[in-house]
């Protein structure tokens, strides 16, 4: 008895669809598909807008030398060599070198420094410390050119070290601003009581760092090593400033614009060359996807 | 008491010690590379110096030179102010635009998401050169289509009209990070407040003009006064892409003054180098570097000034 008009309000079932035959739930179904194809091909523009760049980018670096002087958009014939060509220019292999060691021993050295500070600032109590904060801030977003002219008689005139990269990777040695704020704020999301437990089982704070916190601080530290990796990579006011008198420790993001400036016409090798630049940042972001994306709203949302 | 205070005091002192080894990388990087140069800058701002000679003072003699005789210091700050307000308004909306977007595409989120954020990821020379290219005024993809469609084709990097322009085309095209923000702020709007607006008949602009914004602004203002600050500081792109449009790309001997087109891309860090790099009069360098230190301070200031506020500099 009771059984029946429960089944007939239970919502999803034969009633609903003899209310869906009726006129009102049809318009609100054939509106409800106009927004999904309206929200859709608005996504599909924009992804052309994301990507017809790089489109045009690679379909040019494999057109023949001839055919990227023309309007063409798609190459007639399919030049892989031009890859070739661009790893056989002088130079290019000593660039991925030197991009490489700046971009990983400068990770390496950032994180080793940064993260005792960073914990320092996130967990102990101590005078001075809203004060260190502030100032982290702003050594994070002071731009390099301002203290540029008396950094580089530091290094070129005090220590002769310009004409190298080593100017870029020792400060990062002493705590890397960026790298401080972002770990703190990654830190300040540990609960308190891991690092009570562990001080109750007798460790020190340095114990209770290595022992406790860096096995939980894991995808804040993966993406503090993403963004020193990526800075690196990208750095071009850094290595024109200590390495353009020295081509052979240049790196790829400076060394890429002279490329465009020894082949001058060769549109093909220099976006070959360019895709070659590219590529890896992008690689390394398909590995790396969540912690990137955690590191980016941890910069950006309040801690 | 007697015997508790040295044991306190002791105890106090020790994790002052401990303290001041966590910080200590930081304390000597703060003081070598930050405060030491930051006051020597203020220094070498009086001083005539070429890296040669020793240094001359020179009382206000640089600061004279940059505000009234150096031809790039005023172009530089009228490009930074045009940058400012038409460059950042534009990643803004847009970043907004495409964060509204992304949360509302049901099918395929994942692959859309990854396109959209994945331009952000383009290094900065890469993605200059890139952009020189395609907006080629003679052969690039762009203006082959807007010329195939019968559209104006606009000389883009090599017009002094259109270089911030198509500068701004190659920011907005960044906006991957905004998106990011965005996103996460969006999806945090309590679903009632939309609830409680669509059964008091709003429409779609009044449920983002009175429920979205006011839940989002904070994220606004921080994605505004970021974007500020990154502006003043823009450096790689308006040189690079100046460099490789005019054709004119320093191997020895030849040198490139910023700016191409006609200082339409000069911005303030640049003169830092032209003066300091290419001029060798240090102090006027040091002058400028000043005036774009007190703009990025001012703008981080207003950042950190909301309690607990937009970078969480608060508990």
């Amino acid at each position: 008895m009771a059984s029946v008009p429960v089944l007939d309000e239970r919502p999803g079932t034969a009633p609903e669809s003899a209310r869906d035959r009726t006129p009102a739930a049809r318009t609100a179904r054939r509106r409800a598909l106009l927004h999904w194809i309206g929200i859709h091909s608005l996504g599909i523009a924009a992804a052309l807008f994301f990507v017809l760049p790089f489109v045009f980018l690679f379909l040019t670096s494999v057109m023949s030398d001839q055919q990227a002087l023309t309007r063409d958009l798609t190459p007639n014939t399919w030049e892989w060599g031009n890859y070739a060509r661009v790893f056989d220019t002088p130079g290019f292999l000593t660039w991925w070198k030197n991009t490489l060691l700046y971009a990983g021993l400068g990770t390496v050295l950032s994180l080793v420094s940064s993260l005792p500070v960073a914990y320092a600032l996130a967990k102990f109590r101590f005078r001075g410390r809203q004060l260190s904060l502030m100032l982290v801030i702003s050594m994070m977003m002071l731009p390099p050119q301002v203290i540029i002219i008396p950094m580089y008689l530091f290094w070129a005139k005090q220590l002769d070290l310009s004409g190298s990269l080593w100017p870029l990777i020792i400060p990062l040695a002493f705590g890397d601003a960026f790298s401080i704020f972002l770990l703190r704020q990654f830190l300040l999301t540990i609960p308190n009581e891991y690092l009570d437990a562990a001080k109750v089982d007798g460790c020190g704070e340095f114990r209770t760092l290595i022992k406790v916190v860096l096995p939980m601080a894991r995808p804040g530290i993966a993406a503090v090593a993403l963004f020193q990796f990526f800075y690196a990579w990208n750095d071009y006011f850094g290595p024109q400033i200590y390495a353009s008198e020295n081509p052979a420790a240049w790196t790829l993001s400076y060394g890429l614009e002279s490329f465009k400036g020894a082949h001058h016409t060769d549109w093909n090798l220099t976006m070959a060359a360019t895709v070659l630049v590219m590529a890896p940042v992008i690689l390394v972001f398909f590995f790396a996807q969540k912690a990137f994306v955690e590191g980016v709203t941890l910069t950006g949302v309040k801690g | 008491m007697s015997t508790h205070a040295p044991t306190l005091r002791s105890k106090r002192r020790r994790s002052a010690l401990r303290t001041a080894a966590f910080m200590s990388p930081w304390l000597i990087g703060f003081t070598v590379f930050f405060a030491y140069p930051l006051i020597s800058t203020v220094y070498f701002s009086f001083m005539k110096y070429d890296g040669f000679n020793p240094p001359v003072w020179k009382g206000l003699g640089n600061w004279s030179y940059v505000f009234t005789d150096y031809p790039m210091f005023w172009p530089s700050l009228r490009n930074t102010l045009w940058l400012v307000v038409i460059m950042v308004a534009c990643r803004v909306v847009f970043g907004l635009g495409v964060g509204m977007l992304i949360t509302k595409i049901k099918t395929g989120t994942g692959i859309f998401r990854t396109l959209f954020y994945l331009p952000y990821l383009a290094p900065p020379v890469a993605a200059t050169l890139a952009f020189v290219f395609l907006l080629n005024p003679g052969t690039g993809p762009v203006n082959t289509i807007l010329g195939d469609l019968g559209l104006p084709t606009p000389g883009w990097f090599n017009d002094p009209a259109w270089s911030k322009p198509a500068l701004t085309l190659l920011a907005v095209w960044g906006i991957g990070d905004l998106m990011v923000i965005f996103m996460a702020a969006l999806l945090d709007v309590p679903k009632e407040q939309y609830e409680a607006a669509e059964l008091d008949g709003a429409s779609a602009w009044q449920r983002f003009r009175f429920v979205t914004l006011p839940n989002i602004s904070p994220i606004v203002m921080f994605a505004v006064v970021t974007g500020v600050i990154s502006a003043m500081q823009y450096y790689a792109q308006p040189l690079v892409a100046g460099k490789v449009a005019s054709g004119i790309i320093g191997g020895s001997g030849q040198q490139f003054e910023p700016g191409y087109p006609d200082k339409s891309t000069l911005t303030l860090p640049q003169l830092v180098y032209n003066l300091g790099f290419q001029h060798f009069d240090y102090g006027s360098a040091c002058v400028v570097a000043l005036v774009l230190f007190v703009l990025a301070m001012a703008f981080t200031a207003l950042l950190m000034r909301r309690r607990g506020g937009l970078i969480g500099a608060g508990d």
